[in-house]
């Protein structure tokens, strides 16, 4: 075993506080998140890839706890404690160490401790101000540390969200597509499944139940799957309920009764996904496409429209933009504005820095309600590695 | 005594233990033990570059991959499930025909929308929004289960450690599913759960398995040919 590198301890340090000034400038106050954090939070929400780079144990009084592998989570239960009942603008700013395992080995590239700094703008209720100052203040730190070329690329999972909306599908079918957008192999599955045969694979006990649900009345069909379990000795077990069972049972029904996506809006979707390239126009390309297929997105545009003039007039040049429809996919919090700035790199040692909008997350930690939020990290060891390339 | 013994790890109690021990003395390398009765150490009568180390399935198979024993008899779930996907530390050299088990995903038999590995990441999303958490899956399978789940493309859960009676952590509250370990189903079927269709991860049998992170000198690596060489010989 060998300690973590400390090699760059001292340029992290200044690179750090050179940031950390910037932000505190630009009136975002400087919090220390705890380091430990109840693994519950982090795995109930960013699921088991993040568990398979995630220090987890349980302490002595058997507490599942974990070092954070992020620190966006952390900084959110620290505006809580502050504000338990939300419902109050707050910029705060970090600067420390966050914790992953590396799979293929730990090096200098791949470490597994490494400091991130960042921002996290929560409350903010003018939208498309808040997504221009964050990523605005966000380059601008990318510069102040001395990164004078990389590019910045954004998507828009609000924009995505409103074009599956709009297609003449089945509710149960946009829910599943809106809800596996963040997995891709699961994703593109569905759509070839829901073209070829929507109900999917099933054996031929559940085929027969499904034949004699009634798919209009819940109710009925709840007391007929409570009848049929009880008639084969099977006692509801855990804590998947029956009414949850039903629910998916008359889904499958319903759509063992659905004619078959067509391929039009397959492809259609394929096209939106497709989309990367230089942002104003991207964002053209969309309209043009959905209009043609009778879709309106009017709304969502605007918004995005709005944002990208807003970028603009924080001195973000939009030529050098790319805006990227599945962009966003890894990231599973996110709800709207997403962005990345990068440099060329092998994997995602090019990745300088990422953040969003999160609106949701506030509240699946306990908020009230769902709570406007925008933050950003920057992963300092590659911003390091990045300016010493570029000077070399 | 050799200075460089190949250090052979043999399960220490159970149907394991009597099946390597059987295999051994029909290939003509009887296993006893030195010492006391109740001893941890061992040897093959005419064999002094073998040490005989009476230890734990699964203690075996961590051994082995930390290169502290250099062969050793154990499940081939336990080999797996210890194994780092790009560098291997541990290789199966034979299967031993015996301890046959299958390592499966199992679900609640009343779960009757689900019958395929594909239904999941759909009853996890409805359990997401009616619950608030992602589907709870018990089993000191961790990695393979990860590995598996994620050939499969389901994400929607996550898993909790459990380091025994793994069935019964669904009516206990604690966990929604499993993976477990299963020989002939009747444990499975006695808690009211049922296989997976496509839920097959692992066919485990115990195998003979060699360090790969230990060092093989001459001597060991002929010791190594010969047990492998006489394995064959005896039908093992």
């Amino acid at each position: 075993m060998v300690a973590e590198p400390t090699v760059s301890y001292e340029a992290l340090q200044a690179q750090a506080n050179a940031i950390t000034e910037l932000f505190k400038a630009r009136g975002y106050e400087l919090v220390a998140p705890a380091y430990l954090q109840p693994a519950d939070l982090f795995l109930d929400r960013m699921g088991e890839a993040i568990r398979g780079r995630t220090y987890v144990f349980t302490d002595l009084d058997g507490e599942e706890l974990c070092l954070r592998p992020d620190v966006t989570l952390p900084a959110c239960r620290v505006y809580l404690e502050r504000h338990p009942n939300a419902g109050v603008e707050a910029r705060l700013c970090y600067n420390g160490p966050a914790f992953r395992y590396q799979p293929d080995g730990a090096d200098e590239a791949r470490p597994r401790e490494f400091r991130q700094a960042g921002i996290e703008y929560i409350g903010g209720s003018d939208r498309p101000g808040s997504e221009a100052e964050v990523t605005g203040l966000v380059v601008e730190a990318v510069r102040a540390a001395g990164l004078m070329n990389f590019s910045l690329r954004i998507g828009d999972l609000g924009l995505f969200a409103a074009f599956i909306q709009a297609l003449d599908i089945p509710e149960r079918w946009r829910l599943r597509l809106h809800h596996f957008f963040w997995r891709p192999p699961v994703f593109r599955n569905l759509l070839r499944q829901l073209v070829i045969s929507p109900a999917g694979e099933m054996d031929a006990a559940e085929e027969a139940l499904i034949a004699t649900l009634d798919i209009d009345d819940r109710k009925a069909a709840e007391a007929r799957v409570a009848e049929h379990l009880d008639g084969a000795g099977v006692p509801i077990e855990g804590m998947r309920s029956l009414s949850e069972i039903t629910e998916r049972l008359l889904d499958r029904a319903a759509d063992a009764r659905e004619k078959p996506l067509s391929e039009d809006v397959v492809k259609l979707v394929e096209t939106y996904l497709a989309v990367s390239g230089p942002a104003q126009a991207s964002l053209e390309h969309i309209e043009q496409e959905t209009k043609k297929a009778g879709l309106d997105l009017s709304a969502a545009l605007s918004v995005a429209q709005t944002r990208l003039d807003r970028l603009s007039d924080g001195g973000i040049d939009l030529g050098a933009t790319t805006f990227t429809a599945e962009f966003g996919r890894d990231l599973e919090y996110y709800t709207g504005h997403v962005f990345q700035i990068e440099v060329p790199g092998p994997g995602r040692a090019g990745h300088i820095a990422g953040g969003g909008r999160y609106d949701d997350l506030l509240e699946s930690l306990g908020a009230p309600e769902s709570i406007p939020a925008v933050g950003s990290a920057i992963h300092t060891e590659r911003l390091l590695a990045a300016v010493r390339g570029g000077a070399s | 005594m050799s200075d460089e013994p190949l250090i052979l790890a043999v399960p220490s109690k159970g149907r394991l233990m009597e099946r390597a021990s059987e295999l051994f003395k029909a290939a003509g390398l009887p296993l006893r033990k030195t010492g006391h009765e109740r001893g941890y150490r061992g040897e093959i009568a005419g064999r002094n570059g073998i040490e005989i180390a009476f230890l734990s399935a699964a203690e075996i198979a961590y051994q082995l991959s930390s290169g502290r024993v250099h062969l050793g008899i154990t499940g081939e779930d336990l080999i797996r499930e210890g194994g780092r996907e790009g560098a291997p530390r541990t290789e199966v050299v034979r299967s031993l025909g015996f301890g046959e088990a299958d390592v499966v995903v199992a679900v609640p038999e009343c779960w009757l929308d689900v019958s395929h590995m594909s239904d999941l990441e759909d009853a996890a999303a409805i359990f997401f929004r009616e619950h608030g958490r992602r589907l709870r899956v018990a089993t000191k399978y961790m990695n393979l289960t990860r590995r598996f789940f994620s050939d499969k493309g389901i994400t929607g859960y996550r898993i909790v450690e459990s380091l025994g009676a793994t069935e019964g952590t669904i009516a206990a509250g604690t966990a929604e599913m499993i993976v477990d370990i299963t020989s002939t189903g009747t444990t499975l079927q006695a808690n009211h759960l049922k296989v997976i269709e496509d839920g097959l991860i692992l066919k485990s049998q115990a195998v003979l398995a060699k360090s790969i992170t230990a060092s093989w000198p001459p001597a060991r690596s002929r010791e190594l040919d010969e047990i492998l060489s006489r394995l064959e010989a005896g039908g093992g």
